[in-house]
């Protein structure tokens, strides 16, 4: 890719980049959130045109032709994106063949075996005939991989494949991605895990604001500077946060108690107490029912047993405006499905808990909207081209920072964050972290939760750890280490 | 942010393209001209007297508004219910022949002779509360039940005509009382058809009630997610469900109209295929039929819009048979230029028009 140019109202999303990917490679693409990344893939697999620039592909002199996905698939070039793409009311089997004008689609039998044949290659635990709603989000993941390998591509983009998959998942798709490597296919790979880029990637090229910072072979760019070139500054911030060790040193005032908690979604009840000021989280292998626990205190979920004290008074809360009135805020784990509201502005997506606390006969003023909206876009940094912008043609994060505004502007008490750091970049992981520890310092209580433990054991003073959808053990202070954490979450059979 | 202001300027005749008022005002505009050029006489209007003696504008454009004005008010209606709950009612026509009938059966009841039996009023409001609760019927439908609303509300759609007449049992009440006939005829001494000025005053109290509550906000987040609003403390089988309830009111308003048009109902007749009309306004407006943002004004227009289309075609002789054959060649073309992809490739030829001009 040659001098790519590209250019949404109010923003120009890439400003003449190049990027050369070779046969069997495999190619970190780095940057920001907002760095363009998402929008080179996009370019590069005909959902975007290009405004300028040129496509080579191998063994052609011309410029390739790419104005649509499918001019994309056509020429080899596969992706699997960052938010599943699939539909989740068909079946794995049609959810691999749809689309690609074969005879499969109608050959059922054929289909489901062929299919099944290729899940059972990759080692995904997934059925041909199975609906893929049923399956987790990591099988959905993996599925979508399984789609794109056996479109026999040449070039294999994963974007951000591996936001939802837990640790063996990850090993099984790096040993995938080598295979593939090893049979020739150039493999781009954007992701915000560093451990995994240098586990398994040959070269990095980083973008920064819409421009190309650099190509750089994996062993001339150690993990520092590379942060440094994404960020485009020295790097002493991620240092600063990982010398504070967390020992919670507030009051004793109990904020939210809850006892024998337990919600329709199929956890085990469950006892939670959280201090003024206090950063706990809940940690577990995925699945294991971190999210549903906070889902109950939210009432997010049907709650079926169980008594909620706030600040030791009982309180009883049905539903999420209840919550809400009981000054809890919750930040939900799946941005796209239960955060924003795609076409509503900026403004309007950030406003809304707080207009929904104020009351119906109550809406903001326009003025006192946009006060809201300028001061947290300049206090979160959110980059967008206004507040009037819909906030679904923000990047990741920033549509992250709009959610944690629209919460923080209804002043909580207790602050949940389900998975806040998911699919952004490591500059907004580090303000996220660091603004989740100043709110605690000014007495909020957060609950905290990441599947990245460092990030966890960075922030939180308190550990909950869960294991098949119980409260299986509680750690602090001391205890507070990688290795302690993972016994804990394995049990007693290591 | 450099990029900003350079793209604001440059962009304006993109943006025209763009903004959702766009469609209906050109469509407006179009026809106007169509009809100047074909024949100027359209635009005529005669200030005359009907029957009692007071003065009456007559001529195409008042045609428009008067009958305008009743898809208007629905409008208003169907633009929420299709916002709330990313369908349509279809059974709007059917709820006006209940509305309608309700109103009559108050007003003078089984074997009267005509004259009023109760005020006006009190016959308006049962209406208004008989065409809630039926609203509230296809709300429970559809937001509770989750059943698709073109199909929750097929039933009242194929049932409704019936039940109207049930209503009546089977029988056509004709009201004699003079006064019954303003509220689709004229104010004595104003020559402007009354429906319009009803339609100005539910277009008022819709918008107030827009400004000065969150109907607004909430509507389109639940239409647009209704997973997250629930999750920012919204009710959205509530908001589904009172979207389905103002249309109730909506409808009963042109009941009255309707019967006070003609004194009296025809069950199988009254306010039919209404609906469509309805719906197609709303989409004319270029709200997305599948939910989310809304903007009631453009609806508006674009239910004068439809009634100008109509107009226009009795008035060149088409036949009523052969009526929605040619309407639906012009709202094909209507609805295609407003598709998000037409609109947006409009837009890219209008950038680069403008570029060429700059060149130049």
């Amino acid at each position: 890719m040659r001098g790519i140019y590209k250019s949404f109202p109010g923003v120009r999303a890439l400003q003449g980049v190049d990027f050369t990917l070779c046969e069997g490679e495999i190619h970190a693409l780095m940057g920001e959130n907002g760095a363009g990344k998402s929008t080179l893939i996009k370019v590069l697999t005909g959902v975007y045109e290009k405004d300028e620039g040129e496509i080579y592909l191998k063994g052609s002199e011309k410029p390739a032709v790419i104005k649509s996905p499918q001019d994309a698939q056509n020429l080899g070039i596969s992706t699997v994106y960052q938010e599943i793409t699939l539909c989740p009311n068909l079946t794995v089997a049609e959810n691999m063949y749809i689309g690609r004008g074969k005879a499969q689609i109608t050959n059922w039998k054929k289909m489901n075996a062929d299919a099944g044949r290729i899940l059972e290659n990759l080692g995904i635990p997934a059925k041909a005939n199975q609906q893929l709603s049923d399956c987790s989000i990591a099988i959905q993941q993996m599925v979508a991989i399984a789609r794109a390998v056996d479109m026999d591509c040449k070039v294999l983009i994963l974007d951000e494949p591996t936001s939802s998959l837990d640790e063996s998942e990850v090993e099984k798709l790096f040993g995938l991605m080598r295979d593939l490597r090893a049979r020739g296919v150039g493999i781009i790979f954007v992701t915000h895990f560093l451990d995994q880029v240098y586990e398994v990637c040959d070269k990095i090229t980083v973008l920064r604001d819409g421009q190309l910072v650099g190509e750089y072979v994996i062993e001339d760019l150690p993990r520092v500077k590379l942060v440094a070139k994404m960020l485009g500054k020295e790097l002493n911030d991620m240092e600063e946060i990982k010398d504070e060790n967390q020992v919670y040193t507030g009051e004793e005032e109990l904020v939210i108690e809850a006892e024998g908690l337990q919600s329709d979604a199929g956890i085990k009840p469950f006892d939670f107490v959280i201090k003024k000021g206090e950063v706990n989280g809940f940690t577990g292998l995925l699945g294991s029912g971190r999210s549903e626990c906070v889902r109950a205190l939210f009432c997010a979920d049907k709650i079926i047993a169980g008594k909620v004290k706030k600040k030791g008074k009982p309180v009883k809360m049905t539903k999420p405006l209840d919550a809400m009135k009981n000054g809890i805020a919750y930040l939900p784990e799946d941005r796209k499905i239960d955060g924003i509201v795609g076409d509503l502005s900026v403004r309007e997506n950030l406003i809304l808990a707080a207009q929904v606390l104020r009351g119906f006969f109550k809406p903001f003023s326009r003025a006192e909207a946009n006060k809201f909206a300028d001061e947290y876009i300049k206090l979160l940094e959110i980059k967008t081209a206004s507040a009037d912008t819909p906030i679904k043609s923000l990047s990741g994060g920033n549509q992250q920072k709009v959610i944690l505004a629209r919460w923080l502007l209804t002043h909580p008490e207790y602050l949940i964050l389900d998975e806040p750091t998911r699919g952004i970049d490591i500059g907004t992981k580090i303000e996220i972290q660091k603004l989740v520890l100043k709110l605690a310092s000014e007495g909020m209580s957060v609950t905290f939760i990441s599947s990245e433990t460092d990030e966890m054991l960075r922030t939180c003073s308190r550990l909950i750890v869960m294991r098949d959808r119980k409260v299986v053990g509680e750690l602090s202070g001391e205890d507070l280490t990688q290795s302690k954490v993972m016994e804990t979450i394995a049990g007693g059979e290591m | 942010m450099t990029g900003k202001k350079s793209i604001g300027t440059e962009n304006k005749f993109a943006d025209l393209f763009r903004r959702q008022i766009f469609i209906p005002i050109a469509a407006l505009l179009l026809l106007a001209l169509f009809n100047l050029v074909v024949d100027p006489s359209f635009f005529k209007i005669t200030l005359g007297h009907n029957s009692v003696g007071d003065p009456v504008l007559t001529g195409y454009l008042m045609t428009i508004l008067d009958y305008g004005s009743e898809v208007a008010i629905l409008a208003i209606g169907m633009t929420l219910v299709t916002a709330a709950s990313g369908g349509q009612d279809i059974s709007v026509g059917a709820a006006v022949a209940i509305a309608g009938s309700v109103i009559l059966r108050v007003l003078v009841g089984l074997g009267g002779d005509g004259t009023l039996q109760a005020p006006i009023l009190v016959g308006f409001l049962a209406a208004c509360v008989v065409a809630m609760l039926f609203g509230a019927f296809n709300g429970v439908l559809v937001a509770i039940f989750r059943i698709q609303p073109m199909v929750a509300t097929l039933i009242l759609y194929t049932a409704g005509r019936s039940i109207a007449a049930w209503i009546n049992n089977n029988e056509l009440p004709i009201i004699t009382d003079k006064g019954f006939t303003v509220f689709g005829g004229f104010i004595p001494g104003i020559p402007i058809p009354t429906p319009f000025f009803l339609a100005v005053l539910c277009v008022v109290i819709a918008l107030l009630v827009l400004k000065f509550t969150n109907l607004g906000l909430y509507t389109q987040a639940v239409g647009i997610n209704s997973s997250s609003s629930r999750l920012n403390g919204l009710n959205p089988t509530f908001i589904k469900w009172l979207s389905f309830v103002i249309l109730g009111l909506c409808v009963a308003v042109v009941g009255l109209i309707k019967t006070s048009r003609l004194s009296t109902i025809n069950y199988s007749v009254i306010a039919k295929d209404i609906e469509m009309d309805a719906i197609l306004a709303v989409a004319l407006g270029g709200n997305v039929l599948s939910g989310g943002k809304f903007n009631i004004m453009a609806s508006i227009l674009g239910a004068y819009v439809i009634q100008f289309l109509t107009t226009t075609l009795y008035k060149f002789n088409v036949s009523s048979d052969a009526l929605p054959a040619y309407k639906a060649v012009v709202v094909i073309m209507l609805v295609v230029i407003s598709a998000p992809t037409v609109k947006e490739k409009l837009g890219a030829w209008g950038r680069s028009l403008k570029k060429q001009k700059g060149a130049a």
